[in-house]
């Protein structure tokens, strides 16, 4: 592995083209969260639509994959559903948590597979990892619940 | 007259520098700033004294015992030889951190006492209407405990301003210590900016209103010769393991009259001079603020560090690491996107250089440098405001120590030059 390989063409891609970058005008729920080692900074809004789904409105600043994961993630949970939205970021956190060896499920996770390879880096797992708990933490701000016992149904 | 530093045969002395990193890269090690490497002879002193002379410090009747003592208190000769000090000024600290709360502490558990009526040295009571002047390039470690005094005192933190260039901006010092100033703490040398501060001219001022001066001398002591009796501070704190010692240890210089008055920090067993069950007396400096079993060995190892310095010369530890700061800022300022955040004349400053590089987060300029085999610090370097105070949020920074020469700043310029083509910035 070596650093080329960490850095994907797709987070590249995401990095210097990053899709959904903007803020909501009255959002839900926000959560800003700071990585204090190295001073990464994402702020990520969320608002349920007319159907139950999700919008995310997103902006920060750092380091590429801390910006690419975030760009990554607007991209595939944008008007999904809360629960869709909770299976992607479980097996998103897995697959940082796997040391870089698992095989990662393309199928759920699509581009965010790109980020296997940050597994393999301890000091990046949390770069990768920021959006997705700020998005975790609005969407509770939010009050967006997933009730496992209601066929998926959002409550907001 | 200095003499230049034998680098080839300093870095046989450090046995971490020969392995490789990232499958069989030579480690280029440029991070001494967060904490240097340690010679054979630092860790062999360690080892020496567990091996022979281990045992309980200040009791015990036995041969171990006695000898264990004198390691201990001859590493603090030793130690305070080395900075120009007198032995019972000299307090064993676990670190630089340690040793900076240990002074903010003497004035939140002097207010705090002196509210139920113990009487206090009024240097160390504070109230509403006084202050605290820091600087705006401090570490956490000499701002955060001092943002703490403040919340428990009610005194007001003040703090010195920077220039553009990354100095400290002395236009408004008497403005900024004045009358209701109590104390001043400040840094000997930025571990971010590089840059060396006029501390003694500080210092003074501090004392014309009547001030504690306190000085952070932990990127000073490894990198140049420091005689702490020539700041014009009351106290000094600095640690080991930037200067070739051991972790879990550090150190708190303080003038005697200064330490003397001080309450203790940490309390416990052998910070005492007599124990009743409704109050205790307390020993004098320094055990006085070395409560518990302390770190001998670390001691014992900070002592062989010292030697190992004083064999080389500070002053020609220093001429070395200003060579190398000369360097390093030329081959940086030549670079295409490319801006030092800090002093860009040699003058003043020591060999720690942070950098910005123009559409790269050095989080990923720091991956590059590592894939190649170079240890730099990415980050705000604990010293967060001093990043906002530049706009940056965070740098990439190379620290050389006495092991490294220019073929090591090559090879980290021809990182940033990979990291900057890759990205195609």
């Amino acid at each position: 592995m070596n650093v080329e390989a960490l850095y994907q063409d797709i987070i590249l891609d995401h990095y210097k083209h990053p899709r959904g970058r903007h803020l909501l005008q009255s959002p839900a729920g926000e959560s800003h969260q700071v990585n204090p080692t190295c001073g990464d900074e994402v702020t990520v809004q969320v608002s349920l639509d007319a159907d139950g789904n999700l919008v995310i409105g997103y902006e920060g600043q750092g380091c590429s994959i801390s910006q690419a994961s975030a760009s990554v993630m607007s991209e595939m949970l944008e008007g999904e559903g809360p629960r869709r939205a909770d299976e992607v970021r479980a097996g998103f956190v897995q697959m940082m948590h796997s040391k870089g060896e698992a095989e990662p499920d393309e199928e759920l996770l699509g581009d965010g597979i790109a980020f296997v390879g940050v597994a393999k880096y301890p000091a990046r797992i949390k770069c990768a990892l920021l959006p997705w708990m700020a998005l975790q933490d609005a969407e509770a701000r939010a009050g967006i619940v997933v009730d496992g016992t209601e066929d998926g149904m959002a409550r907001a | 007259m200095t003499h230049p530093l034998d680098v080839a045969r300093i870095r046989k002395d450090f046995p971490i520098l020969s392995r490789t990193v990232r499958g069989e890269r030579p480690l280029v090690y440029l991070d001494s700033s967060a904490t240097s490497q340690k010679p054979t002879s630092v860790l062999d002193a360690e080892r020496a004294f567990y091996e022979t002379s281990n045992a309980g410090v200040h009791r015990g009747a036995h041969q171990l015992a006695e000898e264990a003592t004198e390691a201990y208190e001859g590493a603090r000769r030793r130690v305070a030889q080395f900075v120009g000090a007198s032995a019972d000024d000299i307090v064993f600290t676990k670190n630089s951190t340690e040793s900076l709360n240990l002074a903010a502490y003497a004035f939140s558990n002097a207010t705090a006492k002196a509210v139920h009526g113990t009487e206090m040295d009024p240097r160390f009571v504070l109230a509403e209407g006084d202050s605290i002047v820091v600087t705006q390039m401090e570490h956490h470690a000499n701002l955060v405990p001092w943002q703490e005094v403040c919340a428990k005192t009610g005194a007001e933190l003040r703090w010195i301003g920077l220039t553009d260039e990354g100095r400290l901006d002395l236009t408004d010092l008497d403005r900024i210590i004045d009358a209701s100033t109590r104390v001043v703490s400040v840094v000997h040398q930025s571990n971010i900016l590089g840059t060396v501060n006029p501390v003694a001219d500080v210092m003074g001022r501090a004392h014309a209103v009547g001030a504690i001066g306190v000085v952070d001398a932990s990127q000073s002591v490894p990198h140049m010769p420091v005689d702490v009796t020539d700041l014009g501070a009351d106290l000094v704190a600095w640690t080991g393991h930037k200067m070739l010692g051991p972790t879990g240890i550090g150190v708190l210089w303080g003038r005697a009259e200064v330490l003397g008055a001080m309450p203790p920090f940490i309390s416990g067993g052998s910070m005492i001079e007599t124990v009743f069950m409704e109050h205790s007396t307390y020993a004098a400096p320094p055990k006085r603020f070395e409560a518990g079993t302390p770190m001998v060995a670390q001691a014992v190892g900070l002592a062989a560090a010292v030697d190992y310095l004083d064999d080389l010369g500070m002053d020609n530890v220093a001429a070395h690491e200003h060579d190398l700061a000369g360097y390093v800022l030329e081959r940086l300022t030549e670079m295409r996107g490319v801006r030092v955040i800090g002093p860009l004349d040699n003058v003043d400053r020591g060999s720690a250089v942070s950098f910005v590089v123009e559409g790269l987060h050095p989080h990923d300029v720091g991956q590059f440098l590592d894939d190649r085999g170079v240890a730099v610090r990415v980050g705000h370097h604990c010293a967060w405001p001093t990043c906002r105070r530049f706009g940056v949020p965070a740098t990439t920074r190379i620290s050389p120590y006495i092991y490294n020469d220019t073929s090591d700043i090559d090879i980290a310029v021809k990182g940033i030059l990979a990291a900057q083509n890759f990205f195609g910035v």
